[in-house]
């Protein structure tokens, strides 16, 4: 089976994120001075062939850990959208 | 003396014909080995110049480890050689596990062009050998993912071993314990954001880095890796999947004299 997955990139609590800290900073001025905590990352869309939906997600806990990420600086979120 | 020194070039590196300028006019010579290569051919050492590998895309270094020549490089360190990385290759090596920690995104956010001064702080390095701890340096930094940081415990072990090779005198990048620089335990293999190589000639700026390129090639003419002995280091590398397909590249090595 196909499946489609999306992986969440996003740095590590006590990791500078400046991208985020910059769109904040720049809230009040647009009028949004009620967000807060925003956090830049990356998300990748990608599909895995696999037997299961566990198989499937052990792959791309794999490509992860080795590869979408650096352990030092990131986690990752991984969310299968369906197989077919 | 003439040590040979090889240079390797990434798709979207930059600084490679700086190394090979430094090298030549301090008496060595330099080829460059493109990313494709197998081999390392017969070099006495290797420098991972500054840029932007493949782009830095997804991260600094993150592709660039998988590039086939890595595989040589990865060997090549193990067995002692001396093996360098500046700037963007001090990224590479961070992201190939020959050296502990990351680099993360500048503190304020800023693409950092500037000279900085710093000090060495450890002679057991091929890049530092002979020159005197406290020696203060002014260096060229041309960087956004310079600031470095590690886990806790990786940082005491670089402390309490002294392989933080240099450091900022003025942080400029937020940099953890100033650190702008690091070596492996054997001191074969080191990582500096700061551009030595952009230091060599006064008529852009100045002569600082001579010492450090110097002493890279008297490490590689003197035989580091027979002086030390086998003390290739094992790093516990992050796990590898399969190598990087080059194909459609042109794994071609071009030469310098």
């Amino acid at each position: 089976m196909r499946f489609s997955a999306l992986v969440e990139v996003r740095t590590r609590a006590g990791i500078a994120d400046p991208e985020g800290a910059t769109i904040e900073a720049a809230l009040p001025a647009l009028g949004f001075s009620d967000v807060a905590n925003v956090h830049v990352g990356k998300a990748i869309r990608l599909e895995v062939e696999a037997d299961s939906a566990e198989a499937a997600r052990a792959r791309l806990d794999e490509l992860c850990r080795t590869f979408l990420t650096n352990p030092v600086l990131e986690d990752a979120e991984l969310t299968l959208v369906g197989g077919q | 003396m003439s040590a040979r020194v090889g240079v390797v070039v990434f798709p979207g590196s930059n600084c490679e014909h700086d190394v090979v300028e430094a090298v030549h006019a301090l008496g060595g010579t330099a080829e460059l080995v493109w990313h494709g290569a197998g081999a390392l051919g017969q070099v006495e050492a290797v420098v991972l110049p500054g840029g932007f590998a493949h782009g830095d895309y997804l991260r600094p270094g993150a592709i660039a480890r998988f590039s086939p020549v890595m595989a040589a490089v990865r060997d090549y360190a193990a067995d002692g050689g001396p093996v360098v990385g500046i700037c963007n290759g001090f990224q590479v090596l961070t992201e190939a596990g020959l050296l502990p920690g990351a680099l993360q995104k500048n503190a304020g956010l800023r693409f950092l062009c500037r000279d900085v001064p710093v000090r060495v702080e450890d002679s057991h390095s091929v890049l530092t050998a002979g020159v005197e701890v406290g020696t203060g340096l002014t260096l060229p930094v041309n960087h956004f993912d310079g600031n470095y940081t590690a886990e806790r415990r990786t940082l005491d072990e670089l402390r309490a071993e002294g392989r933080v090779v240099l450091r900022y005198v003025e942080n400029p990048n937020g940099s953890v314990d100033d650190i702008a620089g690091v070596r492996n335990a054997a001191g074969n293999v080191v990582g500096l954001m700061p551009h030595p190589e952009r230091a060599c000639n006064p008529l852009v700026g100045g002569t600082d880095g001579r010492v450090l390129i110097g002493a890279l090639l008297a490490a590689a003419g003197g035989g580091w890796a027979r002086a030390s002995s086998g003390a290739g280091e094992a790093q516990a590398p992050r796990e590898m999947p399969a190598r990087l397909s080059t194909a459609g590249s042109t794994p071609t090595s071009r030469q310098t004299a």
